[in-house]
């Protein structure tokens, strides 16, 4: 699956935005991270992390405002031109949140597929283009039959099966996953999952798969990279992560999730997290390797205690 | 605890056959497959059997069908034109045929005297509207002016399709700068009020069609203008623009392929809304005396000639105010119930 | 045991709406029997269209133009200002007579999403207050009091300064404290929870779930949640029940529903459940999509998702067998006459792994 080749180099990126003339929003503010070919690298975090604004800035809907991302050793951060943009379409796609608002009700679930086709005119005849999008189609476990239906004759979870074979059928190599089960039900997500690992093992694709919710990230991912405030407060391995969380964010975040067994679930303590009472300012911290893979945001002064109470 | 009791069974008795079907239809649970049971009708259908529901959309479809028809064809197949004028038949009231034996519309005033008689037509000659000051047949001058009236129906759809349509998307898709200079130009020009302009065309141009299109297609356009840009605004937030953004399309295919067709529903109701003020606007321009020029009449002009002897021919003033009143709650009901069948959010779970 | 002695809030027999929709009849509530009694917490799971929502919403008397109550009832029982029991049927009343004698003043309801709950334009002090004036007819002064406190109660910092402020103002953690304290503010006996935390992060989703446990025994509130996530119905959850499809598939005891699950839709949902201790490479799911309730449902409405399904399943309804406790499952896999089916293997080792993580905290 994963091998050591690195896909996507993101170093220093950062995005602001300015939202008047006196105030600028650092949504994501000088974070460095590598994606391996092949696997999935999982960006956890509360709303207003910046981890939606890291996948959008990957993918290009935004304009960096500074560091550098390389993808397939190519620099891409920087202006495109036409045709660099075009290959950037074709092997970078993107799955997103909502399964009612990410496809167009206007449109068959055939046409809405076979847009990124149409739009880089890959294919040679009307027959082809069908062909690729029946295959697709029945990748994600959707029927020929279905393909001349309108999206809102879909369930939500068949309805994010759609969204995947519309980012599949150019078959890119990095997709990015954008929250995109969190909204549907407990029971579905667990489906969507499934499908996206086995047509990673299929396709050989590499995911960032982005969320909220620690727990189905853990069933996914190969690496982890916590997000706060706009900064990667650690990242590691998914055991990294799980087994020995350093920093103190991370640890709360682990603490919060429900724990499914009802009894268990008395003694649960939770762990409180605030970086203002805490005094933790992120700008002030540097990336200290923990080992080869852990990777941790700390002061020198900060580093040392959370080392030592692990 | 009793309650639970008291609605719970430990056991059923079943009849034979029922005992029979008490085993697991997949012998392997393990590699079971649900089949789909998802199905919904599709939303065209969904549109119009709301439409067909819906009573005031009906009666206001059928009622533009039919002043359509009228206007379309009285003009076409009477023997004489709305400009024909015979002195001698000036003020007749109206006289139907199967009317006139119940005692009304027969052509006879109030002093018993039959006008028809009087003015030395033969039996059988029928003004169902009756005739005017220069004896001109009103049936006639009617329809013929809710043709002017239509014409000012279609004319605020197409203004507010191809220019306030294409405005609102232009400003609301772009965005920036571009949005910024479009909506304060709009401004100004909504800052101007549309009586001015139509003045200083009359004054240019003469009054007349000409003035009246010309100005509607100025002013017209611009509440649709705005419709379409919040409609767009909003749409774009939408993650299937991002999502084709990202697979690589045109702005082009975005904005019509992708924007046009969720926003046309809106539109088209919108426009359809916008009708009654146009055929409202033209007859109040004609009452005024900035609309059609005699010997042209519109709804309007009727309205503003009649008036002057509304008691006397009280028929002059009343039929056209009828058929305009007519056509404009037509449209609003056909509107109101478009609206309804295209978003039922508001009225469904 | 001490059942006999809990006084019962809300009993709904036989609930059965429908709503007219331009594609025909949608049966929504297909026969609900719930008991709430007070203090306890009860959590009402299931999928989206599986009518947990339209429940909570026909305690409160909300209802859709298009909805019709077919039968049944919704008994709610409290004692009045003068100390008497008084029992009604919230089905019998009109929608105005809910709002002006049940609604905030015995039964409050907190919605999933803070930002929309609230008046953008008016402060959230005033928020607060206008329940209080309009039902127990405070002076302003008695309800700013009051105010301050109830938001102090729910965990506001200093709340006289947030008195003034605009939910704008506020973080979503904090609206939904907001929310809270205006549903507390008339001393409610009922708190109906819907989906309280699905808009918020897990780590202010924990804080709040501990803040509502906090509150019910503080006032001895009885709750009521609706959620689709079972990792929040373990935290907070006396009594569970798994609807689906318009119906109640299994309810009983939090234990006996997370450690001895009988309907294979419960077994599903457990399974589908992540879990941080178990190292399995593959989820598993419930196969099929939730079934559209337009068609007329034959039989088990969970049938055509079911890899246990019996025959029967597909012709006759099963009815709600009684297996011990307070468990009661509606299965044909319950009958005495069934064959025996086990628990998926998957689930199965989960439960172990649950149960003996309980016994190694017993031992501490």
């Amino acid at each position: 699956m994963a091998s050591s080749e690195i896909l996507l180099e993101v170093k220093n990126l950062k995005q602001y935005f300015r939202t008047s003339r006196t105030y600028t929003v650092k949504a994501v503010d000088d974070i460095s991270f590598n994606i391996f070919r092949g696997e999935t690298y999982g960006l956890v975090g509360e709303s207003g992390s910046g981890k939606s604004t890291t996948g959008r800035a990957i993918i290009r809907l935004y304009d960096p405002t500074g560091g550098s991302i390389r993808f397939r050793g190519h620099e891409i951060a920087g202006n495109l031109t036409k045709d660099e943009k075009a290959d950037l379409r074709n092997n970078m796609q993107m799955i997103f949140q909502d399964p009612m608002s990410c496809l167009n009700a206007r449109k068959k679930v055939i046409d809405i597929v076979g847009e990124g086709l149409d739009a880089h005119h890959a294919y040679s005849s009307k027959a082809e283009r069908k062909e690729k999008i029946i295959r697709i189609l029945e990748k994600v476990g959707l029927t020929e039959e279905q393909a001349t239906r309108y999206p809102h004759q879909f369930s939500g979870g068949q309805r994010q099966r759609i969204g995947i074979a519309r980012a599949l059928v150019m078959q890119p190599e990095l997709v990015i996953a954008d929250e995109c089960i969190s909204a549907l039900d407990v029971s579905i997500q667990a489906q969507v999952v499934n499908l996206m690992r086995d047509l990673q093992e299929e396709m050989g694709i590499t995911y960032l798969f982005i969320a909220h919710d620690l727990s189905m990230v853990k069933y996914i991912s190969d690496h982890i990279g916590v997000m706060h405030n706009g900064h990667i407060v650690e990242s590691g391995t998914t055991e990294d992560i799980f087994s020995s969380p350093l920093h103190p964010y991370t640890q709360s975040l682990l603490s919060a999730i429900p724990e499914p067994n009802p009894e268990a679930a008395k003694y649960k303590k939770h762990v409180h997290y605030n970086a203002k009472e805490m005094g933790v300012d992120y700008t002030k911290g540097k990336l200290w390797d923990v080992s080869e893979s852990h990777k941790l945001l700390a002061t020198e002064e900060e580093y040392s205690k959370w080392c030592r109470k692990h | 605890m009793s309650e639970h009791v008291f609605t719970s069974v430990t056991d059923v008795d079943l009849t034979p056959e029922e005992l029979a079907e008490l085993k697991l239809v997949n012998e392997s649970p393990d590699e079971f497959e649900a089949k789909d049971t998802y199905e919904v009708t599709g939303f065209w259908t969904d549109v119009f059997a709301r439409l067909r529901k819906n009573r005031g959309a009906i009666v206001g479809f059928a009622l533009i069908a039919i002043i359509t028809l009228l206007a379309v064809f009285v003009p076409l197949f009477s023997s004489v034109t709305y400009k024909d004028a015979n002195i001698d038949h000036a003020y007749l009231p109206p006289k139907v045929p199967v009317l006139e034996k119940l005692g009304i519309l027969d052509g006879i005033d109030e002093n018993g005297v039959d006008l028809y008689a009087e003015a030395g037509l033969p039996d059988g000659t029928y003004y169902l509207f009756g005739t005017d000051s220069m004896g001109r047949d009103m049936f006639v001058r009617l329809w013929n002016g809710t043709r002017i009236s239509l014409l000012m129906a279609l004319l605020a759809v197409l203004t507010d399709l191809i220019i306030g349509m294409s405005y609102g998307l232009v400003s609301g898709y772009f965005g920036g700068k571009v949005d910024f200079l479009m909506q304060r130009f709009v401004e100004v020009l909504n800052g101007i009020p549309s009586l001015v302009i139509i003045t200083l065309f009359a004054l240019v141009l003469k009054p007349g069609m000409i003035s009246i299109i010309l100005t509607l297609m100025i002013t017209g356009w611009i509440p649709m203008s705005r419709v379409c840009r919040a409609q767009v605004l909003k749409q774009k937030e939408f993650e299937y623009v991002l999502a084709s953004r990202v697979l690589g399309s045109s702005n082009r295919h975005i904005i019509f392929s992708e924007i046009v067709p969720n926003v046309l529903g809106q539109v088209v109701i919108m426009s359809m809304f916008s009708i009654p003020s146009a055929i409202f606007t033209e007859s109040y321009l004609a009452f005024i005396g900035l609309g059609v020029r005699a010997p042209m009449a519109s709804l309007g002009s009727l309205v503003s000639t009649g008036y002057k002897s509304f008691l006397a021919y009280p028929y002059l003033v009343i039929i056209p105010i009828i058929v305009l009143g007519t056509l404009m709650v037509s449209f609003n009901l056909f509107a109101d119930g478009l609206r309804d069948a295209f978003d039922p959010t508001m009225k469904e779970m | 045991m001490a059942e006999e002695t809990r006084e019962r809030v809300l009993s709904i027999r036989d609930l059965d709406i429908s709503f007219d929709t331009s594609n025909g009849t949608m049966n929504a509530i297909r026969g609900v029997r719930l008991d709430l009694y007070k203090g306890e917490t009860i959590a009402i799971v299931g999928e989206s269209g599986s009518g947990k929502s339209v429940t909570a919403k026909a305690i409160m008397g909300i209802m859709a133009k298009n909805q019709h109550i077919n039968g049944g009832s919704i008994m709610y029982s409290y004692t009045d200002d003068e100390g008497r029991k008084e029992t009604l049927d919230i089905t019998k009343m009109s929608e105005d007579e809910v709002r002006k004698t049940i609604c905030g003043k015995h039964i409050a309801m907190v919605f999933q999403d803070p930002m929309t709950s609230l008046n953008p334009t008016i402060t959230i002090g005033k928020q607060i207050m206008e329940g209080m004036v309009d039902h127990y007819h405070y002076s302003k002064e008695e309800a700013r009091k009051k105010a301050i406190e109830l938001l102090d109660d729910v965990g506001i910092v200093d709340p006289e300064k947030r008195f003034g402020q605009y939910p704008h103002q506020l973080s979503g953690g904090m609206r939904q404290r907001v929310v809270i304290a205006i549903a507390l503010a008339c001393n409610p006996d009922i708190l109906i929870c819907d989906e309280p935390t699905t808009a918020l992060d897990v780590t202010i989703q924990a804080k709040i779930l501990n803040l509502i446990k906090d509150l019910q025994k503080k006032k001895d509130l009885s709750v009521i949640y609706i959620t689709h996530d079972l990792g929040v119905v373990a935290q907070v959850a006396d009594y569970v029940a798994v609807m689906y499809a318009g119906r109640i598939v299994e309810k009983g005891s939090v234990d006996e529903i997370y450690y001895d699950p009988r309907h294979p839709y419960t077994w599903g949902l457990l399974s589908s459940m992540p879990d941080l201790s178990t190292n399995t490479p593959r989820l598993f799911a419930i196969p099929g999509n939730p079934i559209n309730l337009l068609n007329q449902v034959k039989g088990d409405a969970f049938a055509a998702r079911n890899p246990y399904a019996l025959q029967l399943d597909f012709e006759k309804q099963p009815p709600m067998f009684n297996v011990g406790g307070k468990h009661r499952v509606a299965s044909w896999l319950c009958h005495p006459k069934a064959p025996k089916v086990e628990m998926p293997h998957s689930l199965r080792v989960k439960i172990d792994n649950m149960l003996k993580e309980v016994n190694a905290y017993g031992k501490q």
